[in-house]
């Protein structure tokens, strides 16, 4: 891999940059592999880029049946904090927020992590109540997570009304200083090149059709688009549509599938400094570095693979952007777009072996798996090459569902993104 | 503000004789603060371009001057910022949309410190190191150099305007619409279609984003329809429709985005072409249209030529030029430049030749153009270079001259221009059809991507679909609204004399290919070239996704309607493929940028969320009550009297109800009335609680779990009848907990004969709890036994109250005090309220709040749902053990309570917690540990739930969820705090009257 800097531009940009290598090979698959990842998406890409760097492990394949990064992964608001409420969350994500410091410098790569801030606004007695708890239970975990009053929080972020003239007016808020963004494209094309040029194969335009299993159940390689390719071990990281895939293996998986829908707005000059959330009044902003005002919106009341939303959820959401931030009604959506997102009864992801020999599991991170990718993958990663989990994602079984060892964040009534 | 000082016509680009606004109003508007004449009818590019300016705008990247390309809505180039006044400011409006009105103020966006010196210019020296997809591959050191340097200035030079920084002032209106037949777009197609369509009676409307109808009549100066020339036909049409009432003709109304069946979002631009708005007439107006049959008349966009500096001021499509000179009267140029790949380019030379503009030379790359236009340029004496190519301008403002050459290379020469007209072909504008999760199939003799296999019930009709002459335009329409009708119309328009669009060719023009360094603008917005498209592939993008992402091609406002498909050209030549190989980017909704302002509409304000407020919060308002937001609801938080804050209020109030009594509006709380002869069976599935035998007047606290075993609600439920439940849920709970029970109902046990009525708002409850509240209401209820032996703790009686009003009168308590909560119709709520107040006085009554309400309630331990729960915690945990029906076999629930983690030891139990001073009150969501001496991370076993200080018990008291609580009792554990640690005792969650006696004290 030829090493990216400003000097090999300034050399490129002599001979009319020709001379760039390809960032990733695009060849036709082996006949088999000692593991396959199903699914190019961050979390995929990223599992492939520590097994061949972490574990030793090169002959793999990464299968994906559109465009890498073509998925949530190139269509998520790219929101990244790790004030999760419980410790086994507290543990995974701030894994991940600690691999974002630095990722860009391990990949070569850069993906533009930009510790904005990421402010949660309290709007009621009960919001203060829950993000209170989180504020102390992130202080004992080590993951900072300052309180503020609505005073600082305006400080920090300008544009923020906090007078009472709001439906809901804001009466305190919670910051993760760390927390921010990241370039969602430049994650799954950093990982991407990286793995590639430590042997990968990234196949794309490939979809995996069945799941081939021995006579004694272990998995032996897939059907694909492009023929059947072996396996020794398979890893899903599909996101929406891993329950499909499970199925062609036996595995009914506790996932619900629904769209999920983000807009940007045209590009202005910088108005606003780090990512805001309001679980109350329902909105989400944030600026990237282009100019737009990235929002995300909510998902579908009915589970559905259709990538397009509906026009009222949008609505809802602009609503409250704009009960938040009237200033900003002038403002112009030029785009709205969905993913699917899979969802799991505790809202908190799947990252395990499987009852099927051989095939591993990472999915149900929803709607907010992309901050996790760098962590995910390096902790799923170690899960495969071993057969056996990570300390930090040994909670996050398949089992759990059934013995109701949950990691509820969801019902600790944190925003999910 | 300007003002209109300046004549008629005295715009020096303005031809007489020409365009259709001989005779308007004359109107002042400024740019850039420089003051300038127009005419109503105008937009604002016409108007600048009658006054000779081209230069308006600076691209995203390098900073390059540009000009308008276009004269519609595809516009890339000429955004500008339009202020009204302080308020009123909006970015980024395309000033070819925009309609001229009278003081109109414009200003140019991304440029310091004016647009003629802008010193981002540099961008454009220092491009070569800024190609496709840079940033991937620098700023990374030092570490944190990106966060603190390079990101803070990129952000500075990225984004176009200025974001406006007050509130918008204006209003928005919405509108649902129903109709057989949706036309989107008013050009000849779209205008057959409607006519044939609104014969047949049928609802149709018919939209369309220009001022008028037309089209592409505006300026196709050669078309003739029913014997008249084709724009004036086009304004009777519109006529005829508009007479109609079964007809909608929405003008400056954009079709923007089409949904799953067919639902089409349109939004019309009310008064943004108004000098003087009427501050009571919306701004813009959402429709959210659903159609039978949805037809589609789009048109065409025409494409640049890509080729070497083709972005400088002056440079635009011949159809702008044309549009230009046939509606505005406004000639671009006085030596104008051509350089085509189709015969769209002639006609245009021809007009402005016609008008007296010099056409210094057409360069068109085809070897033999051959067509009655091209002989009509000739015989004009317009000098024709075929086979030749443009391969490089000059002008730094305004482009001054063009260098011709032969396909091949060889010698070059340079034709002095003052403006230059371009046109590589037409595309089908198939955004909506793609919307509509159409598919396109590729026309590889066109190179075309045509509408292909619907998905919805729409129809794709003239240019949008291919047709590239106005005969077969008006046809398909024609034929596509009489088939949406299923009717036969006699009256279609004839078409006389028309024009033709055909041909063309997409990606670099010669001269511009991979060998040459040059750029060679493919999206003008954010300076994508045709080198950079080419880099993004041989780095290895193969999909024309990845190419779009690493090249931002067709991501700027414009969103690619003119670059795309010259982007997946050059893609698929470098790739070698054909370029359906390549694939085609996904087409996003919305067509056009869409204000966020028409979309909120109404919902704003007061609209933007319903504030719910009880029958009595007029009274409580009076009372000087403070509210808190509790969901949508106002609640009168505490009851401060003069001199009191919180603290104080809330102590008396607790006092009070204990001493004598409180009342208490519980209005909000979520009822649900039950009823049916399976209304028991319905309440045994949905509840843990047994209620078979629950005699009718009786009341029983009943817990809800979801289907993991986790609480999901909980409440008091009375048995009015043996058919009839009365529920009641949390305050937030209510919707959700109404929808829990639909559901199960609709899908598990719909063989349940039971219906389901929420209640919440038609009953106003007025608590009375305190060792007086008897003796306050037996004076009140008409015809209702309250005494202990007739009407014990726990139960119900329906009867009246006040003379008269009906009531459902409970006898239950949420403080642990003797209590009663009077349920009356919601119009009689305050009068009773009020009612029980005078009474009350008499027995030195106050009227407490919900956070009295919280302390109580805490002091016996009574927990709330989503405060002392979070759905992680089983009826077992809560101590709630005894509710669970022990003999019952089924239940919501029923089989997750006994997966095995629920039943393990060690699980997190609500207990008391006592601190260890009585003056501290600990911090709810504080958290709990052992050893408060071990390292971070700490292990954490459990938290505080509730916590306050209580006047009654003259010390603070808290909950809270503890592992392995039930076995801590008088454990001592630690609350690590920022500022220190808090010991605490565990204890029984029960801190007031241990026995309970005051229940019937
Ligand atoms: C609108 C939106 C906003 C979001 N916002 C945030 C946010 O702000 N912060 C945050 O942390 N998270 C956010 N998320 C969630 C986040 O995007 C995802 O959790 C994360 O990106 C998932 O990454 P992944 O690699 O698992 O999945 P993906 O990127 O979806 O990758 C899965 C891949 O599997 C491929 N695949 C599926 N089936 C097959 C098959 N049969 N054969 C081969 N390949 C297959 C798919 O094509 C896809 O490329 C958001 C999601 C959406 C949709």
């Amino acid at each position: 891999m030829r090493k990216y800097s400003v000097f090999a531009i300034a050399r490129e940009a002599m001979r009319g940059h020709k001379g760039w290598d390809q960032q990733w090979t695009s060849p036709e698959p082996r006949k088999d592999y000692d593991v396959i990842i199903i699914g190019a998406g961050g979390h995929g890409l990223a599992t492939a880029y520590y097994l061949a760097k972490e574990h030793g492990i090169t002959n793999i394949a990464v299968l994906e049946k559109g465009w890498l990064g073509g998925g949530n992964t190139g269509r998520n608001t790219t929101i990244i904090r790790s004030n999760y409420l419980y410790d086994e969350s507290a543990g995974l994500y701030n894994h991940a927020l600690n691999l974002w410091d630095g990722l860009s410098q391990d990949l070569n790569y850069n993906v533009m992590y930009s510790p904005r801030g990421v402010m949660m606004l309290a709007h009621n007695v009960h919001d203060v109540q829950v993000l209170k708890r989180h504020v102390h239970a992130n202080r004992l975990n080590g993951v900072p997570n300052d309180w503020l009053t609505p005073e600082e929080a305006k400080e920090f972020c300008p544009p923020l009304d906090i007078s009472k003239r709001a439906r809901y007016p804001i009466v305190g808020a919670a910051l993760q200083r760390k927390g921010g963004t990241a370039r969602h494209d430049a994650v799954a094309w950093g990982y991407a090149r990286a793995a590639s040029a430590r042997g990968v194969d990234i196949i794309q335009n490939c979809e995996v059709t069945a799941v081939r299993r021995s006579s004694n159940g272990h998995v032996i390689g897939v059907d694909t688009s492009k023929g059947f390719i072996g396996a020794k071990k398979i890893g899903v990281v599909a996101a929406g549509h891993t329950s499909v895939l499970m199925e062609m293996a036996g595995v009914r998986m506790p996932l619900e599938s629904y769209p999920l829908q983000a807009l940007v707005s045209e590009p202005v000059k910088p108005c606003f400094p780090c990512v805001v959330m309001s679980n109350t009044v329902h909105a989400y902003i944030s600026q990237s570095d282009k100019g737009e005002l990235v929002i995300g919106a909510g998902t579908d009341q009915y589970i559905s693979y259709s990538q397009t939303g509906g026009l009222h959820i949008i609505n809802h959401t602009l609503d409250a952007i704009c009960e938040m931030f009237p200033m900003f009604a002038r403002m112009k959506m030029l785009r709205s777009w969905g993913g699917i997102v899979d969802v799991t009864p505790d809202r908190s992801p799947i990252l395990a072996k499987t009852p099927v020999p051989g095939l591993y599991v990472n999915c149900g991170w929803g709607t907010g798996g992309f901050k996790a990718t760098p962590g995910s993958g390096h902790v799923f990663a170690h899960t495969i090459a071993n057969d056996n989990p990570h300390p930090i994602n040994a909670p996050f079984t398949l089992e759990r569902f059934r013995t109701g060892r949950l990691i509820d964040e969801a019902a600790a009534a944190a925003v999910a993104h | 503000m300007a003002t209109t000082t300046t004549k008629r016509f005295a715009a020096t680009h303005r031809v007489a004789g020409k365009g259709r606004l001989a005779g308007s109003a004359a109107l002042g508007f400024t740019f850039d603060g420089q003051t300038y004449a127009g005419v109503q009818g105008d937009t604002l590019a016409s108007a600048l371009l009658a006054n000779g300016v081209h230069l308006v705008g600076r691209s995203f990247k390098y900073h390059r001057p540009r000009g308008f390309l276009s004269a519609g809505p595809e516009e890339p180039n000429a955004l500008v910022g339009i202020h009204r006044d302080a308020a009123r400011k909006t970015p980024n409006v395309r000033a070819t949309v925009q309609e001229l009105y009278d003081g109109l103020t414009a200003v140019s966006q991304n440029r310091w410190p004016s647009l003629a010196y802008d010193v981002g210019a540099v961008n454009n020296i220092g491009s070569p190191m800024f190609s496709a997809g840079f940033y991937y591959k620098t700023f990374m050191w030092p570490k944190d150099a990106w966060a603190k340097i390079y990101e803070p200035r990129i952000r500075e030079a990225a984004g176009l305007g200025v974001a406006p920084e007050r509130p918008d002032p204006d209003t928005y209106a919405q509108r649902f619409a129903h109709c057989d037949v949706l036309i989107v777009g008013a050009g000849p197609s779209g205008l057959a279609a409607a006519l044939a369509a609104a014969e047949s009676g049928q609802r149709v409307i018919l939209c369309d984003e220009q001022p008028d109808v037309g089209g592409a009549l505006r300026y196709e100066s050669g078309a003739s329809i029913e014997g008249q020339d084709g724009w004036t036909w086009a304004q009777a049409a519109a006529a005829s429709l508009l007479a109609r009432d079964n007809v909608r003709v929405l003008t400056r109304t954009t079709a923007f985005g089409y949904y799953a069946q067919n639902m089409v979002g349109l939004v019309e631009r009310v008064t943004e072409h108004l000098a003087h708005p009427d501050l009571t007439t919306p701004r813009e107006r959402l429709w959210q249209v659903r159609a039978k049959k949805v037809i589609l008349a789009a048109g065409a966009i025409e494409r640049h030529m890509v080729f070497a500096d083709n972005d400088r001021p002056g440079i635009m499509l011949v159809s702008a030029a044309r549009t230009y000179l046939n509606h505005y009267g406004v000639a671009v140029g006085r030596n104008v430049g051509v350089f085509t790949a189709n015969d769209s380019a002639y006609p245009a030379a021809i007009d402005l030749k016609k008008a007296g503009v010099n056409i210094a030379a057409i360069v068109d790359i085809r070897d033999n153009p051959s067509s009655a236009l091209v002989e009509e340029a000739r015989s004009l004496g317009i000098e024709i270079n075929a086979g030749r190519t443009v391969t490089g301008t000059d002008g730094r403002l305004r482009v001054s001259s063009m260098t011709v050459q032969a396909k091949s290379g060889g010698p070059a020469r340079k034709v002095p221009i003052d403006a230059l007209l371009m046109s590589s072909g037409w595309t089908p504008s198939v955004h909506l059809f793609s919307q509509s999760r159409g598919k396109v199939a590729f026309d590889e003799p066109t190179l075309r991507f045509l509408p292909g296999i619907y998905a919805q019930d729409c129809i794709s009709v003239g240019a949008c679909n291919g047709a590239d002459s106005l005969d077969a335009t008006v046809d398909e329409g024609f034929a596509a609204g009489e088939k949406a009708v299923r009717a036969t119309i006699s009256a279609k328009p004839k078409v006389d004399k028309g024009e033709t669009w055909g041909g063309g060719m997409l990606g670099a023009s010669p001269g511009s290919g991979p060998e040459q360094i040059v750029k060679a603008f493919v999206d003008f917005q954010n300076d994508v070239t045709a080198k950079d498209i080419r880099q993004a592939v041989r780095e290895g993008m193969r999909s024309i996704e990845h190419v779009k992402r690493f090249t931002t091609n067709g991501m700027a406002t414009d969103q690619g309607k003119t670059s795309n498909l010259h982007g997946l050209a050059i893609a698929a030549e470098v790739l070698d493929k054909p370029i359906p190989a390549v694939g085609l980017t996904t087409f996003r909704a919305p067509y056009t940028p869409v204000t966020f302002g028409s979309i909120v509409n109404h919902a704003k304000g007061e609209l933007f969320d319903p504030t719910r407020r009880t029958p009595m919060h007029g009274w409580e308002e009076q009372q000087g009550a403070v509210f808190e937001d509790v969901g949508q609801w106002k609640r009168a938080w505490y009851y401060p009297r003069k001199g009191e804050d919180m603290h104080a209020a809330v102590n008396r109030e607790c006092k009070t109800v204990r001493t004598s009594a409180g009342i208490f509006d519980a209005s909000t709380l979520g009822k649900i009335e039950i009823v049916g002869p399976d209304a028991a069976k319905f309440m045994e599935l949905l509840y843990t609680n047994p209620w078979a035998k629950l005699e009718a007047g009786r009341c029983r606290y009943g817990i809800m779990l979801r289907e993991d075993g986790f609480i999901y609600d909980d409440g008091v439920v009375g048995r009015l009848s043996d058919h009839r439940f009365h529920v009641t849920t949390t305050t937030g709970g209510a919707p959700r907990v109404m929808h829990h029970m639909e559901d199960y109902l609709q899908t598990e046990f719909p063989h349940l004969d039971v219906w389901l009525t929420s209640i919440t708002e038609q009953w106003a409850v007025i608590a009375v709890q305190g060792p007086k509240s008897r003796d306050i209401l037996q004076s009140l209820v008409d015809n209702i036994d309250i005494s202990d032996a007739a009407m014990p703790h726990m139960s119900v009686r329906e009867g009246t109250i006040c003379g008269g009003v009906p009531t459902r009168l409970f006898r239950m308590s949420f403080t642990g005090e003797r209590g009663f909560e009077v349920n009356v119709p919601a119009d009689y709520g305050r009068a009773v309220w009020e009612a029980i107040w005078e009474e009350g006085k008499k027995h030195d009554v106050c009227a407490y709040g919900t956070e009295a309400m919280h302390v109580l309630r805490a002091e016996k331990g009574y927990i709330i749902v989503g405060q002392d729960t979070d759905g992680t915690v089983t009826p077992g945990d809560a101590g709630l053990d005894w509710a669970i029906g022990k003999k019952k076999s089924d239940f919501v629930g029923i089989r997750g309570l006994t997966r095995p983690d629920l039943v393990a030891p060690g699980r997190r139990q609500l207990v008391g917690l006592r601190t260890k001073d009585p003056k501290t009150v600990l911090e709810e969501g504080a958290q709990i540990v052992d050893d408060p001496k071990q390292p971070i991370p700490m292990k954490m076993i459990g938290f505080v739930t509730s916590s306050y200080w209580s006047e009654n018990c003259g010390r603070s008291i808290a909950m809270g969820l503890v592992e392995g609580g039930f076995g801590r009792m008088g454990e001592t554990l630690h609350v690590p705090m920022p500022d220190g640690v808090i010991e605490v005792e565990v204890c029984k969650p029960l801190f007031f009257d241990e026995k309970g006696e005051r229940l019937n004290g």
